[in-house]
């Protein structure tokens, strides 16, 4: 398949296309007709949460494979390079805009998390600035928008990324006025970084096209079996768990359901593939949309190995201020989505 | 010559550095591989993203994993 895309990159698109399409808008059919195979009486618990599984599991993979494939051609043309430059000398809040932007298109992957944020700093993008760009890259990923999509609809993708990056920007926008930058360790400022000049090359299209290629090969081999167990659980909850079970717990009218949620998800790390569709489930079984999404907003955006990590160049009391004002953000958010529907 | 990949720990930095030993070992190439782990003497080179491929002191490539065709011919010097 790899050698079609490099041969005729345009042909094998105009080909895997449609066939996609195809096969997207006949799921719910082959869906019905494996489960009439299987002999399940329609109706039955097991039925019904099997019926999901063998729907939504392909579904989901269909559609993962052509974002990822879409978001690899568009990131080729961003390199944390280029965005250091486009941030350089830009001051606060318009600063904080463009980061948490940026964050969604830059490639970035948390284990890069220091040598980019030194890299910034070093360059002398102010320190709220760098934040908002470390707070949106890993809150908004591709995988993360897929699966809302493809569980939730494109409304609450959409609500999810834009207040993902109003938090990203306001987060950012306080760290820069709290002035925190003395609890950067002191080396940070002494280090003297190299400045690359890799020289940019124009890439073709044909190039770009074989990077998308390679994120998909790269994320969908990596997260697959997590979307997997995630529906398998999630339609184990669909079937057999009781409507409304969780009103109670994660319902509107449990006000406190939303901190709580958030303090349960912010030390939780699992990847946006496992837990989406844990959550979609409950959300059908009566818990409210801002406690949802604010528990996914602490699961996905504030990761402990990240902060662990960031504690090589930062003192405890800015992490302590970053995940603090980063959690206080989300609550809001859980609150208002709560009031609002 | 020597090559040198910088990396702390991320995934695919432990699989470059097989490809390139591989490589190396492979090829019979009189190359010398050095892992680069600290993190101060990662940021000398610039590199805002890991994996970092470095050839004698030049940064050939950047949070990527290069095709093997492509190392080889930066290993053989000719490119």
């Amino acid at each position: 398949m790899k050698k079609w895309f490099e041969q005729y990159p345009l042909g094998t698109i105009a080909f895997l296309l449609p066939l996609w399409v195809l096969l997207y808008v006949s799921l719910q059919p082959i869906a019905d007709s494996i489960v009439l195979v299987t002999g399940l009486s329609p109706g039955t618990h097991l039925t019904e949460a099997f019926r999901f599984f063998v729907f939504e599991v392909p579904k989901v993979l269909l559609l993962l494979t052509l974002i990822v494939f879409a978001v690899g051609i568009i990131r080729s043309y961003f390199s944390p390079e280029r965005t250091r430059k486009i941030l350089g000398g830009k001051k606060l809040f318009v600063g904080n805009v463009l980061a948490s932007l940026l964050g969604v298109v830059t490639p970035f992957c948390s284990c890069s998390a220091i040598p980019l944020f030194l890299g910034f700093v070093e360059s002398g993008i102010p320190l709220g600035v760098t934040f908002s760009f470390l707070i949106a890259a890993p809150m908004i990923n591709e995988v993360a928008l897929v699966l809302l999509f493809g569980l939730f609809g494109w409304k609450t993708a959409l609500l999810y990324m834009s207040t993902g990056l109003i938090i990203a920007m306001v987060s950012g926008y306080i760290i820069g006025i709290l002035k925190l930058e003395r609890f950067v360790e002191p080396w940070v400022y002494e280090v003297k970084a190299g400045h690359l000049d890799l020289q940019e090359e124009k890439l073709l299209f044909k190039q770009r096209i074989s990077s998308g290629v390679d994120a998909v090969n790269e994320i969908v081999s990596k997260v697959w079996i997590y979307i997997v167990i995630g529906i398998a659980v999630g339609a184990g909850i669909h079937g057999y768990v009781p409507e409304n079970f969780m009103a109670s717990l994660m319902g509107k009218s449990a006000w406190w359901s939303v901190p709580i949620a958030v303090l349960i998800g912010v030390p939780m790390y699992s990847n946006a593939a496992g837990i989406i569709p844990i959550v979609q489930a409950l959300l059908e079984k009566g818990a409210s949309l801002g406690t949802v999404l604010a528990f996914m907003m602490a699961v996905i955006g504030l990761s402990l190995p990240e902060t662990i990590i960031l504690k090589k160049v930062l003192k405890l009391p800015l992490i302590f201020a970053f995940v603090g004002i980063v959690a206080v953000g989300i609550i809001i958010v859980g609150y208002i989505f709560n009031f609002v529907y | 010559m020597k090559v040198q990949i910088l990396g702390s720990g991320c995934a695919k930095c432990k699989t470059l550095e097989e490809r390139v030993r591989q490589l190396v070992t492979k090829h019979q190439l009189p190359v010398e591989v050095e892992k680069v782990t600290d993190l101060q003497e990662i940021i000398k080179y610039g590199i805002m993203m890991t994996p970092g491929l470095v050839v004698d002191g030049v940064v050939k490539s950047v949070g990527s994993i290069p095709k093997d065709e492509q190392i080889l011919l930066w290993m053989k010097g000719t490119s």
